[in-house]
């Protein structure tokens, strides 16, 4: 349970991370937070040539509001953007997720861009991202580019992002007057990654609702206004859809149970 | 830019528990091993070392956070405190400690000394937390001796005493 051995680069700016990564590509992982890699080096499930830190980053330890996005920098903390006193104006999804994504002391250190560059399938902040159609921006040595979650998100813990280009910030639209949202989960334990994560977004034009853990990345699906009975039939279309598997925490079944169940709740409550 | 070799046991200056330290250890060595091994600070303690069980979580720069996922070079230059901090210098207990002594908060003590420096930025941060916020904060830990009823007292109780003495000071 101790790291196989790795050269760790402490980067002090995002330029010299992106210099970093051209030189290394797929040798290096990038350290932020650590608190998903740190157990992956630990168990040696990842072992990685070179470790290129940017938690002292000053450039990219940001959160702030930008053309009608809460735009996160790579090396902001979990905890700072949670304690932002306007956040549940801002992006109140986010701040009704939060609770649920690890622990106080893990939120402390882990980063939001470095839960989006993992891509659990059931981690709470991709499919937020997901739910509200968020952005990815990805810098390398050859340019910037900009991508939305669905063309970022790929699979269980695979995502559009090459080797050599480093996730400087994550955008979060902000929620607009009438916007309407809710968040659900349930996990084995409080803090665990769910079983099933649900998170609902209503506005104007009709409802979008975003499941976690179930497929194999977070799945976004949209509806027009939905009276109840139609709910039920396209609640179950969905949970169908989404090719739950078994596994050693839940099975199949249940997951479909979970997406149906809560699926109804959160619409009712945006509704 | 810094860059750290892998085969070289590198100098590692820190702050721990108020005074100047160095030590030499290697890129991969975490820190909660760093403290203990190098630093003499065994009060950390190395549980799953996979950041569930907590009983290693110190405060560096104040944050509560778990040692097994923190490389020691992560914590050059910073402010670490451990257990050993939150007494005084004489040995005498600090008020979270004799709080849990009071309340049977502990048994074999393996994960008290994590739930303490967790407990101390917590209440730093919520001088009047309600039962709830309490336990959400012990889910970053595990106990498999108390049962939790006596942290959850001990810790209220540090808060309540805590905000009583702020008002007469």
């Amino acid at each position: 349970m101790k790291p196989a051995p790795f050269d760790y680069i402490r980067a002090d700016s995002a330029d010299e991370a992106v210099a970093l990564l051209a030189e290394y590509g797929d040798d290096a992982r990038v350290l932020a937070g650590g608190q998903t890699l740190l157990a992956l080096l630990n168990m040696r499930l990842a072992q990685p040539r070179v470790l290129i830190d940017i938690s002292r980053c000053a450039d990219l330890d940001y959160a702030r509001v930008e053309k009608g996005r809460l735009a996160i920098g790579a090396a902001a903390t979990q905890a700072a953007v949670c304690a932002r006193p306007q956040l549940a104006g801002e992006v109140p999804l986010l701040a009704q997720a939060f609770p649920h994504l690890g622990h106080f002391q893990t939120r402390n250190r882990g980063t939001v861009c470095g839960s989006i560059a993992h891509a659990d399938p059931a981690a709470e902040l991709p499919l937020c991202l997901a739910a509200l159609g968020g952005e990815i921006v990805l810098r390398s040595a050859r340019g910037a580019r900009t991508l939305d979650a669905e063309r970022f998100f790929l699979g269980a813990l695979t995502t559009a992002r090459a080797a050599d280009e480093l996730i400087v910030e994550v955008r979060f639209p902000l929620a607009a007057g009438r916007t309407r949202c809710a968040f659900a989960e349930v996990a084995l334990r409080h803090g665990d990654f769910a079983l099933a994560a649900l998170a609902a977004v209503a506005d104007a034009d009709g409802i979008g609702l975003a499941v976690g853990g179930v497929a194999d990345r977070p799945r976004l699906v949209r509806w027009p206004r939905l009276d109840a009975g139609a709910r039920a039939d396209a609640l179950n279309e969905l949970a169908w859809a989404l090719d739950a598997r078994d596994d050693m925490h839940a099975s199949a079944r249940y997951r479909r149970h979970l997406v149906r169940e809560l699926g109804g709740r959160l619409l009712a409550e945006v509704a | 830019m810094k860059r750290y070799e892998r085969a070289v046991r590198h100098a590692i200056a820190l702050r721990l528990n108020g005074v100047q330290r160095t030590g030499h250890c290697a890129p991969r060595t975490l820190l909660a091993d760093f403290l203990r091994h190098d630093l003499g600070a065994t009060g950390v303690h190395v549980g799953c070392e996979h950041g569930i069980c907590g009983a290693c979580t110190v405060r560096i720069d104040d944050v509560a956070q778990r040692a097994c996922l923190t490389l020691a070079l992560q914590a050059e230059g910073r402010d670490v405190v451990t257990v050993e901090g939150l007494g005084g210098a004489d040995g005498t207990l600090g008020d979270l400690q004799l709080a849990f002594r009071r309340h049977h908060a502990l048994q074999c003590g393996f994960c008290t000394p994590g739930i303490l420096m967790s407990a101390a930025q917590f209440l730093e941060r919520n001088p009047d937390p309600d039962e709830r916020a309490v336990r959400e904060m012990l889910s970053g830990h595990l106990c498999r001796c108390t049962g939790y009823g006596g942290i959850v007292s001990a810790i209220l109780e540090v808060a309540r005493e805590r905000r009583e003495r702020a008002r007469h000071a």
